[in-house]
């Protein structure tokens, strides 16, 4: 055989199965995509809340993004507490001073790093939220301290429309 | 196999036959040489294939009256179970059916860790088995959320966000699987639709399973290969299928047990309040049969490590073919494996009586102790087992222990005859 044909032969194959598998994942492509959220999902970004009632050491809980967020209107004492913490104590280091904007409101996600699940109010060792799951206990601030969960309850995007209103997302 | 010059009698049989070899296949089902000491432990194959045809055929129905969405589906459970004809029948059956279908399972499986079944020549059964546990067991959460109770929501977001601990990507597969931000009615649509495929896709690889298994044929109680057919073997039809469906019918009695006098013992009350994003139950908990892994998952106090050692409890199953060493196939020649074996067995459902406790204290130290044997029982001691243990002698054939007395004086004087 002389050495011209296979090459040939090789350069169609390669060529045909580099087209088939362009074509293949064009195929797929939108079949995995669609599971992604949706345009309609995506439209719901953003969600006001009138907070005019919440008194001090009182927690009220809205949806946003199917989602439940804390927002809690903090005490002296448990600011104080949240912000004399040492860095070196905490398995996620954020100061208190990052985490909320406005020391007095502290608006988090309401849902545990670890798995999940809605964190208890007012719970745990550490004053601030403790996970029926699986035992996470969160601080004042919403940081973990003790349990399964890495990171810290995550922080949304918000903002103060006025007084007595929060945006968020 | 002896059956593949079959000739069907009639002409027509011939001339279909030759055509589509179905007969050909019948013949081969009936005639299927079994080995004659098959205990009531082998019977669990034909319970299990009972059990998915019950779960597709109540599944079907109940696809009829369910409506998969979120503001529906809660109501729409409820409405079978009030107003649809036996919907609460089809319901209970459908329902309790998943755990019958677990509990035969589980049996099964032990059955194959005692008598050494996934050993040569029977590893590709054992691991089309594994596919077919794991595509359950997917099926069966799947399937729990549906009826849109604050368990089913739950569940599902526990057991979805396990994929958050993959490094860099979890969070987007995470989001994936929801087809949103939280756990809502496009994973219920979803969950609704691979809950529907999964059951053709496990009968497939149950044809699949029973293929390879009729390739060197059932393994036996006393693990030794057997000359087919031979005075060791009787026709799978009328024996052995006489045999299951007896098995069956006593099976089933416990099953209408369930059904008809405490269809929800196996469930949970929170289950009847309709799913809430905004409240966790205080006491989350799996369904019964996933309880081992779940305790082995919270035992691990790192987020990351705990998903990979409860995927690692599955995947230790996948290659026991390999980790065990010993040549020997049954327990019953085996009488360190078989100390070993039963406590392997108190360790899963030590396991599982932990993963419905709250994870604290001494429930989580126990639970950390077990999870550590688990492992250390597959991973340690099977493939040391191999070498160390000192086995009994094993019989030649199965009518000469039946005929000769214990095993072992069989052996001997099978010998002895030798020696003279």
């Amino acid at each position: 055989m002389s050495d011209k044909k296979p090459k040939r032969r090789e350069f169609l194959f390669t060529a045909s199965y580099a087209v088939g598998a362009v074509g293949v994942g064009a195929v797929v492509w939108p079949l995995v995509d669609q599971m992604n959220p949706d345009a309609s999902v995506k439209a719901l970004a953003s969600t006001e809340v009138d907070v005019s009632t919440v008194k001090p050491g009182n927690t009220i809980t809205v949806l946003w993004r199917g989602k439940p967020v804390f927002i809690r209107r903090r005490t002296q004492e448990e600011i104080t507490e949240a912000k004399s913490v040492k860095m070196e104590d905490l398995k996620h280091p954020e100061k208190d001073e990052d985490r909320a904007k406005d020391p007095e409101w502290l608006v988090m996600l309401g849902v545990c790093t670890h798995l999940g699940c809605v964190p208890l109010n007012d719970k745990g060792d550490y004053d601030g939220w403790f996970c029926p799951c699986h035992g996470s206990h969160y601080d004042t601030s919403g940081r973990i301290r003790k349990g399964p969960a890495p990171t810290n309850m995550e922080v949304p995007k918000y903002e103060f429309v006025n007084a007595n209103t929060i945006k968020i997302g | 196999m002896s059956d593949h010059d079959y000739q069907p009698s009639s002409k027509l049989g011939k001339w279909f036959n030759d055509r589509l070899p179905l007969l050909t296949l019948s013949n081969h089902l009936t005639e299927y040489p079994t080995p004659k000491n098959l205990n009531y432990w082998w019977t669990f194959g034909g319970i299990l294939t009972f059990c998915l045809v019950a779960q597709i055929v109540t599944g079907i129905t109940l696809a009829m009256h369910y409506i998969a969405h979120s503001d529906l589906a809660f109501a729409s459970v409820e409405h079978i179970m009030r107003d649809v004809n036996y919907g609460w029948l089809i319901r209970y059956i459908h329902a309790n059916g998943a755990s019958m279908f677990f509990l035969a399972v589980y049996i099964h499986i032990f059955r194959s860790l005692y008598y050494g079944s996934y050993k040569s020549p029977r590893e590709v059964i054992w691991i089309i088995g594994m596919i077919i546990y794991l595509l359950m067991m997917m099926t069966a959460f799947m399937g729990y959320v549906l009826p849109w109770g604050q368990m089913s929501f739950w569940g599902a977001t526990v057991i979805t966000n396990l994929f958050s601990a993959i490094p860099f990507v979890g969070e987007g597969i995470v989001s994936w699987l929801w087809g949103g931000f939280a756990v809502d009615n496009p994973t219920l649509t979803r969950f609704y639709a691979l809950h529907y495929l999964l059951p053709f896709l496990i009968l497939g690889l149950v044809v699949l399973h029973i293929w390879a298994l009729h390739v060197p044929g059932n393994n036996n109680p006393i693990g030794i290969d057997i000359k087919k057919p031979s005075k060791d073997t009787v026709p799978f039809h009328p024996y052995i299928v006489i045999k299951d469906g007896f098995a069956l019918l006593m099976f089933m009695i416990v099953f209408a047990f369930f059904v008809f006098y405490s269809p929800n013992i196996l469930g949970h009350a929170d289950n009847y309040i309709e799913a809430n994003p905004m409240v966790t139950p205080t006491h989350i908990v799996p369904e019964w049969y996933l309880l081992p892994f779940y305790a082995i998952l919270r035992s691990v106090p790192d987020k990351l490590l705990g998903v990979v050692a409860m995927f690692a409890a599955i995947f230790v199953l996948v290659i026991l073919p390999w980790l065990d060493t010993s040549k020997i196939r049954s327990a019953v020649f085996r009488p360190l494996y078989k100390q070993f074996y039963w406590i392997l067995v108190a360790d899963v459902l030590i396991l599982g009586y932990m993963g419905a406790m709250p994870a604290e204290g001494l429930y989580l130290l126990v639970a950390r102790v077990a999870t550590a044997y688990y492992f250390i029982h597959f991973l340690v001691i099977l493939p040391i087992l191999g070498f160390k243990e000192k086995t009994l002698p094993v019989p030649l054939n199965i009518t000469e222990p039946v005929l000769g007395g214990s095993p072992n004086l069989a052996t001997a004087k099978y010998k002895e005859s030798f020696d003279k």
